[in-house]
């Protein structure tokens, strides 16, 4: 079951990446994964079911996802309200456009034709143990995730990202249109979630409109239990930081799952442990170091 | 080069506290003029440089860079003909960022491309760049911006700003904010700077004596325009003296006080 552990913490790592670039990177507080995330499950489960080739149904996650994050911008930077508001506006239109998607229904099953699992079950062959492959395949997926964005926020486009959320006036000193590349950033968060939620349908066997309730605390939590596990001021530090954090994240929820009962905690009490959680995390870094949890970027 | 043709700033127009910080201001500033502003708090130097870098709008008026009229475009726009330094050392870096990555996304104007944003030859430029500051910044490339002294982080954004070799360089009290020591070395550094990139500065002070000696030129503001304007010959001879008589005069008045209204 430890390998269950590992998956999950790796498919929802993808969305605490997104969490990670939207809360650290960007300072922008945004709710819109929450809408993202279970959107981009319906799009890729309705996909998937509709016989379209993974990679495809996969990178159609992303986009929707991003699309997502574009009406959260737009929202933002049109109307000039706080974050929260617009990731708000959007999470709330999404759960109708995601009853839509999965055909008028809140739940879509992958059961019979779930390609992804399928494929990241057996990619080596028979001789290994089906929940190891899979563990294997992810833990490769998310590794070139991560060596991606580390390789982005090396970039120009990147290292201007990471200012925008540290300090705007230097983004516009520079010459850079700060809406035009804080949407890039809004987007690339959300298009990430997009991909986690199409990857977490696949894992959970279906795609479900509900799937982002609590997905923003999680996230959250990853990330800052990843925080607390070791400093560093370097981007590919801290993005392997996350994932690091989701794991262990999914796994004090497994704990709290399989032998909480022991403790008096029942599956009801999780959400409670999610917050106690964060704010442990938290509390346990300002202890720790003094400062606040390394910030964005190297 | 660059031109304000009667620029005007109103603050609450239309409103009860409607304020004209900005009044019929006029100002010519050729191509590698360093010109020193004084004036007393509230004159309206801060709202100079605000117009010209475009962070406020305009209410009438218009102000050319190179002889082409700026004064509609965003403040990002804008950027790529204008370096700026605030007086707070935090205002221009990116703290949570470090050294080498600050000097990259500045010394570059314009759209971000999707390339290596420090490759070893700009590395190595922007290395030979930092030793010029001579605070040893050039062995601490990859330690964040906020680990740095007040000193040392105004000095880098002081080479952010001119790095690009702007159109015009804008400077507002950038050295108040630093003990004397370091404002010495980073007026120096200013001054060196200005001759070496060729650049067009305006520089806000409330250092008279500094205002008298540095630059090619001095501009005092009273009440949102300019009441006096003193280069060459008579500049070379001013003293602080004059400097507050002149004040006086066109205060019209006589208070006892104006030498410290100017300060
Ligand atoms: N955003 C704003 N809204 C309303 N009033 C403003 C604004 N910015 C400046 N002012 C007013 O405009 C006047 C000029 O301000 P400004 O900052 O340009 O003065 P200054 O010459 O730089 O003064 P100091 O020497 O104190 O820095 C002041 O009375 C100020 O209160
Ligand atoms: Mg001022």
């Amino acid at each position: 079951m430890i390998e269950g552990v590992l998956v999950e913490g790796l498919v929802y790592g993808i969305l605490a990446l997104g969490v990670f670039i939207s809360f650290r990177v960007l300072d922008f507080p945004d709710l819109t994964v929450e809408g993202s995330f279970p959107f981009g499950a319906a799009v890729g489960g309705a996909l998937i079911v509709a016989r379209v080739p993974p990679p495809l149904a996969l990178g159609a996650a992303f986009l929707a996802g991003a699309l997502a994050g574009a009406a959260t911008s737009a929202v933002y930077h049109g109307l000039r309200v706080p974050p929260l508001l617009a990731g708000i506006v959007t999470m709330t239109g999404l759960y109708s456009v995601d009853l839509r998607v999965l055909g008028g229904k809140a739940n879509l099953p992958l059961i019979a034709h779930n390609p992804v699992m399928r494929a990241a079950e057996s990619w080596l062959g028979g001789g290994l143990d089906s929940s190891i492959q899979a563990f294997l395949a992810f833990l490769v997926v998310t590794g070139v995730l991560v060596l991606l964005l580390d390789l982005f926020f090396h970039t120009e486009a990147g290292i201007a990202l990471g200012a925008l959320g540290d300090n705007e006036t230097s983004v516009v000193s520079a010459g850079v249109d700060p809406v035009r590349l804080r949407s890039v950033g809004i987007c690339l968060s959300n298009g990430l979630a997009g991909l986690s939620g199409a990857f977490a349908a696949s894992y959970q066997g279906f795609a479900d409109a509900n799937f982002g309730a609590g997905i923003v605390a999680a996230g959250l939590a990853s990330v800052m239990i990843g925080e607390f596990l070791f400093r560093t001021n370097r981007i590919g530090g801290q993005l392997a930081r996350v994932l690091l954090g989701s794991v262990l994240f999914r796994g004090i929820m497994y704990a709290g799952r399989s032998w909480g009962y022991l403790a008096g905690i029942t599956p009801n009490d999780l959400r409670l442990l999610t917050a106690v959680l964060i704010v442990g995390s938290i509390a346990a870094s300002r202890y720790k170091g003094g400062t606040r949890p390394g910030r964005s970027r190297a | 080069m660059i031109r304000l043709e009667s620029v005007e700033v109103v603050f609450g127009r239309g409103g009860p506290d409607e304020r004209r910080v900005l009044d019929r201001l006029t100002l010519a500033v050729p191509r590698g003029q360093y010109v020193s502003v004084i004036g007393s708090n509230g004159a309206g130097k801060t709202t100079l440089l605000n117009a010209v870098a475009g962070s406020v709008p305009l209410a009438a008026g218009r102000i050319l860079i190179d002889g082409a009229d700026q004064s509609r475009l965003p403040e990002w726009k804008r950027a790529r003909y204008v370096g700026r330094v605030r007086q707070d050392p935090l205002a221009g870096t990116a703290g949570d960022m470090t050294v080498l990555d600050n000097l990259a996304l500045a010394s570059r104007k314009g759209p971000r491309r999707l390339r290596l944003a420090v490759p070893s030859r700009l590395r190595r430029e922007l290395q030979d760049r930092l030793a010029e500051l001579g605070m040893g910044l050039e062995d601490r490339l990859r330690e964040n911006v906020n680990r740095l002294s007040g000193g040392q982080r105004q000095a880098l954004t002081l080479l952010m700003a001119s790095i690009s070799r702007p159109s015009v360089l804008l400077l507002d009290e950038h050295t108040a904010a630093l003990d004397p020591r370091n404002a010495e070395l980073v007026s120096g550094l200013t001054r060196r700077f200005v001759a070496e990139y060729g650049l067009t500065a305006l520089a806000v002070t409330h250092d008279m004596r500094r205002a008298i000696d540095e630059g090619d030129r001095l501009v005092m503001m009273h009440e949102g325009t300019v009441v006096a304007d003193v280069s060459g010959d008579a500049k070379k001879s001013l003293t602080v003296e004059r400097l507050v008589d002149l004040f006086r005069r066109t205060r019209g008045g006589d208070y006892a006080e104006d030498r410290d209204l100017l300060t």
